[in-house]
């Protein structure tokens, strides 16, 4: 069994409104150190298979036909492996 | 050592209350039946310090098929079919987290709804909100119509109207009652009864989590800076769909006794209500719940109050059919317990018994009847008198002002979140003195609103109780529509302070008043009360969404002028006052003096006089003189229409209370010249005063004096700019 | 000629349905998402609304059912694909149309009357507007902000696969008059073979003299007009 986790962030150079919404409200409550807001998403799937290639491969498919918008979205996922 | 308060207190009942518990039972509850009563006795399942006061209404008339007691209102409006609507608030919730909980609100009154076996046609949303310059309030605010439009937008039903008024006493308890109108053929009407011992009892939709626990006891106390949050629920608008979709199937096909939605104490108050109804008692096993959290506890089960849960009474042989229909649309069901006819509440965990209680007693809550007395403001705002108030120089800068104050600016900011137009029904949108939606396969219409003054109502509470379904009733009226019925929302204070009780007593006797006058029955309704934070009070706010009928929904009209060259009429007395009024409160800081007038019976005559009017095409526009007085009454007329008027004003005063004055029972119309001998006649016949006030035409707004002396002199683009503009520019 | 409205949970099909059944009066059937036989379907349309509650992305989930894995084989052999609103995010999800949405810039959904312009007056669906022509649609959508890199967008010009743009009243293709910040204020696309049309604004919802607002009608009186059956327009629209 593998746990993924599975981040989902725009594309570089695609505007993030939302991001935008948050920093400037970050600073409009002083907190003037904020650089930049990206804003994405966060899936953690539950991967029943044993081999590590195999499920990465799994992974792969099924973020890029389901899970992400690869026209706006990059993504990158952590795959560990656990008991249950 | 600190002595640890016992449960029942801790669960909000009173000692009085909890002896009775004992003397009904013969013994000491356990803890998950002192939960139970606690609940099923909280002011907001049992309205217990309400109930005596709303015996007031009126609640029969010659359209009503069901009145209060049912999970919402039913009215007849002919063919065969009928409209269930309520108003339901979401007070608490959405202070907590502004965007799930108005959602909920929404999804939870659509619920009450289709119950009945109606389908959801509109949504409408009453807010009250404290100052937007606060940007605490900014968020709530915002948050609130969001949450508004993301579940109503994904639920497929148009909100199309509503009302929003905005004031300090809101600051740290924002009020959203939700109110939704469905559709339904008298004989596919379905109530909420546990009936038929034998039966099966159904939960279905969403599973049972430990969300909400205690949603109710919250509501029914007061906020302070240590009340505990509750867990928020959150809303699944497209679970709502599909449950939808599957009640309105199986109770077409006829397999649904009884069917109740399982709001405010979830399961218990579902499943108590309905047995109460039936006569009857009921078993439920929470073992055969479908939960969603693991190691819940009987209580937890009991009164969680997870959204999307429906509660079905079906007959055993339809079990497996009924099953069929919910695994068709993805909704998990399950049945968890019986139909009993030994009248008793019995709740199973497995083969184990864990509570036990007569349903009566669960439902015959005990009344409370709460000291009243008169507050000391009242006497001494309302002698207050405008002699000393200096008169503005510059009454045209006092007229952007007003338009621009968020209580009489466009709401377009607002509405353009909502979807107000699905369903392909909407003739009338968000923005006008009513909603119209056409009733597809006939030629009838039906029309909606909310209103409710709350300063009216702190400063006069039995007199602002009659205005309120006074204004709901115009409203309609100027659509064209005949008031059927109404809902009430009650938002109050704390009950238990005197001078709260006092304020709920009089509103509802004003509105019982206007009610019986008018001929507006009252056939469903909610009370929100201990709407106080650290100690303050909210402004008496009853809400009136109240809905009519149109035949002929072609003729329908709104404010705009529609033509250059018509003739400006004002029909019913005017007299304005400055007392109570916008004016007073944003020019001159002032929240007091006497509340307008209103006359309940000429009230009545100026109304069937614009409707008549409407119904045979006499006028080409109708609109409510409300907040802002003429002058801005008028200029609402313009900027719609795109189109100014020259108004001489026939009548003497000082001139800030002839603009900006308020009055009741006052309608601007216009119609052709040569139709004006016509609508004087008709007005005559009603015996409602009618008095040309002008032309319209040109892109300026033009009103001048009795001594011909310009008081107001604007051009619309002017007006339309601070108008449309001024609650965007919060945000 | 036959119509089809995929009847997706969550979205407004029966408004779609409502249209061709009602208004104009020509056969149409409801079609289910599991369903995998498209035969004797000639234009097929994907609703308004929001598919499975537009969960994960808008119209994301209902890319993934049977029924849009057989549009684009249906799309190949030349039958009529409308997607309104959410159908059209399920379009652009399934690839069938190039170029992705996001949310609105102004991050709030948004439902009011727009101008459009037609930019392309030669598709199955647009033969009854002029070039150039100036119409009124309502909007109703929350993620209707079209995003498309360079390349992309120049392929879409250059093949007249623009077919509506935000505009003003004078037909001016402004800043101001792009409700949700669509690149060049697109409104909606076709592919380049014309038979399958995108767009977030609402015909179905312009379409009946009593809503006030007819210009809806001629999309789906154009599409007839392809198919070489003539109506007058307004006909049906009166009881």
């Amino acid at each position: 069994m593998f746990e993924a986790a599975v981040y989902v962030t725009l594309k570089k150079g695609i505007l993030d409104p939302e991001g935008k919404a948050i920093k400037n409200s970050l600073k409009s409550q002083g907190y003037d150190q904020v650089e930049e807001v990206t804003t994405g998403k966060y899936f953690l799937l539950k991967i029943k298979e044993r081999d590590r290639t195999a499920a990465e491969e799994e992974l792969r498919q099924i973020c890029e036909k389901f899970l992400v918008n690869m026209v706006l979205e990059d993504y990158s996922f952590e795959l560990r492996e656990v008991d249950r | 050592m600190s002595e640890q308060k016992p449960a029942w207190m801790e669960m909000g009942l009173s000692s009085e209350e909890y002896a009775k518990i004992c003397d009904i039972l013969g013994r000491e509850p356990n803890y998950l039946e002192t939960g139970l009563f606690a609940v099923l006795w909280s002011e907001h399942c049992s309205y217990k310090h309400s109930r005596p006061v709303l015996k007031n209404f009126p609640t029969e008339g010659k359209y009503v098929i069901q009145g209060p007691g049912e999970n919402a209102g039913v009215v007849d409006i002919g063919d065969g079919q009928a409209l269930v609507f309520k108003v339901e608030s979401h007070n608490h919730p959405s202070a907590v987290e502004p965007y799930e909980g108005a959602a909920t609100g929404v999804g939870g009154v659509a619920r009450d709804i289709f119950t009945m076996g109606a389908r959801p046609i509109a949504a409408l949303n009453s807010l009250r909100f404290g100052s937007l310059e606060d940007p605490r309030v900014r968020h709530l605010f915002s948050g609130v119509v969001e949450g508004i439009g993301g579940y109503g937008n994904r639920l497929g039903t148009p909100v199309v109207g509503g009302d929003i008024f905005f004031h300090p006493s809101y600051q740290g308890n924002p009020l959203v009652n939700a109110m939704c109108v469905g559709l339904v053929d008298h004989k596919r009407i379905v109530r909420g009864l546990a009936a038929g011992p034998g039966n099966l009892v159904v939960a279905a939709g969403a599973k049972t989590g430990r969300d909400g626990i205690h949603g109710c006891t919250f509501a029914s106390e007061e906020f302070s800076e240590e009340t505990e949050a509750p867990d928020v629920q959150r809303g699944d608008p497209f679970l709502e769909s599909l449950l939808i979709e599957a009640c309105l199937e199986l109770m077409e096909k006829g397999y649904v006794v009884g069917i109740q939605d399982m709001g405010a104490a979830g399961l218990t108050s579902s499943s108590a209500e309905m047995a109460g109804r039936a006569g009857t008692g009921i078993e439920i096993d929470v073992s055969l719940v479908p939960q969603r959290d693991e190691g819940m506890t009987p209580y937890e089960v009991m009164l969680s109050e997870s959204q999307e849960r429906m509660l079905l009474v079906i007959e055993p042989q339809h079990r497996q059919v009924v099953m069929d229909i919910f695994a068709k649309w993805g909704v998990e069901a399950a049945v968890v317990g019986r139909v009993t006819e030994d009248g008793i509440y019995r709740v199973l965990d497995g083969e184990i018994v864990v509570a036990e209680i007569p349903v009566k007693a669960l439902t015959d809550s005990p009344v409370r009847y709460p000291e009243q007395r008169e507050p000391e403001y009242y006497q001494r705002l309302r002698n207050w008198k405008p002699d000393d108030l200096p008169v503005p120089e510059d009454l045209n800068s006092v007229l952007l002002k007003l338009l621009s104050s968020p209580n009489i600016a466009s709401k377009e900011w607002v509405y353009i979140q909502y979807d107000h137009q699905v369903m392909l029904n909407t003739i009338v949108g968000p923005g006008a003195d009513a909603a119209v939606l056409r009733i597809k396969g006939t030629k009838k219409g039906i029309a909606m609103t909310t209103d409710g003054n709350p300063r009216y109502c702190y400063l006069d509470p039995s007199r602002g109780g009659a205005i309120a379904v006074a204004e709901a009733a115009r409203n309609l009226s100027c659509v064209g529509a005949e008031p059927l019925a109404l809902t009430d929302g009650l938002n109050f204070g704390n009950p238990e302070k005197p001078e709260i009780f006092w304020q709920i007593k009089q509103v509802v006797e004003g509105m019982s008043e206007a009610c019986r006058s008018l001929e507006i029955p009252v056939v469903s309704g909610n009370v929100s009360l201990y709407n106080e934070t650290k100690g303050e009070a909210i402004y008496p706010s009853p809400v009136v969404g109240m809905v009519g009928l149109l035949p002929d929904v072609k003729r329908c009209t709104t404010s705009a002028f529609k033509d250059s060259g018509d003739l400006v009429v004002l029909l019913g007395k005017f007299h304005p006052q400055l007392g109570a009024s916008e004016y007073l409160a944003v020019i001159h800081g002032l929240e007091q003096g006497e509340v307008p007038e209103i006359d309940l019976a000429e009230e009545k005559q100026v109304q069937l006089c614009c409707r008549e009017l409407i119904r045979e095409g006499k006028i080409k526009s109708a609109h409510d003189c409300a907040e802002g007085g003429l002058a801005v009454a008028i200029a609402e007329c313009c900027i719609p229409g795109q189109r100014g008027a020259t108004i001489n004003l026939p009548f003497a005063g000082r001139e800030d209370a002839l603009l900006f004055g308020e009055v009741q029972s006052c309608i601007l119309v216009t119609c052709t010249p040569r139709e004006l001998d016509s609508v004087l006649k008709t007005a005559e016949k009603a015996g409602v005063t009618a008095a040309v006030l002008g032309e319209t035409g040109g892109r300026h707004l033009i009103i001048r004096d009795r001594a011909e002396r310009a008081l107001i002199n604007q051009h619309i683009e002017e007006m339309e700019k601070v108008w449309r503009g001024s609650i965007a520019s919060y945000f | 000629m036959k119509f089809g409205v995929v009847f997706f949970p969550g979205a407004n099909a029966a408004d779609c349905f409502y249209v061709i059944d009602q208004l104009i009066g020509h056969p149409v059937s409801p079609i289910q998402p599991e369903e995998r036989e498209l035969d004797g379907f000639d234009c097929i349309v994907l609703p308004g609304g929001f598919s499975y509650g537009d969960y994960l992305r808008a119209g994301a989930l209902a890319a993934a059912t049977p029924v849009i894995e057989q549009i684009a084989d249906f799309a190949e052999q030349g039958g009529l694909v409308l997607g309104i609103g959410n159908g059209f995010q399920i379009l652009l999800n399934t690839g069938l149309l190039p170029g992705a949405m996001r949310k609105n810039e102004s991050l709030r959904f948004r439902c009011h009357d727009v101008f459009l312009r037609v930019e392309n007056s030669r598709t199955p669906f647009t033969n009854r507007y002029h070039q150039g022509e100036v119409i009124k649609y309502p909007i109703a959508h929350g993620e209707g902000n079209y995003y498309i890199d360079s390349e992309g967008l120049a392929q879409l010009e250059q093949n007249g696969q623009v077919v509506f743009r935000y505009c003003n009243e004078q037909g001016e293709v402004i800043p101001a008059a792009n409700p949700d910040g669509s690149v060049r204020n697109i409104a909606g696309i076709c592919n380049v073979k014309g038979n399958v049309l995108g767009l977030m604004p609402h015909p179905e919802r312009c379409s009946e003299e009593i809503l006030g607002n007819t210009q809806g009608l001629r999309l789906f009186l154009s599409v007839l007009d392809w198919w070489g059956i003539h109506t007058q327009e307004g006909v049906m629209t009166d009881e």
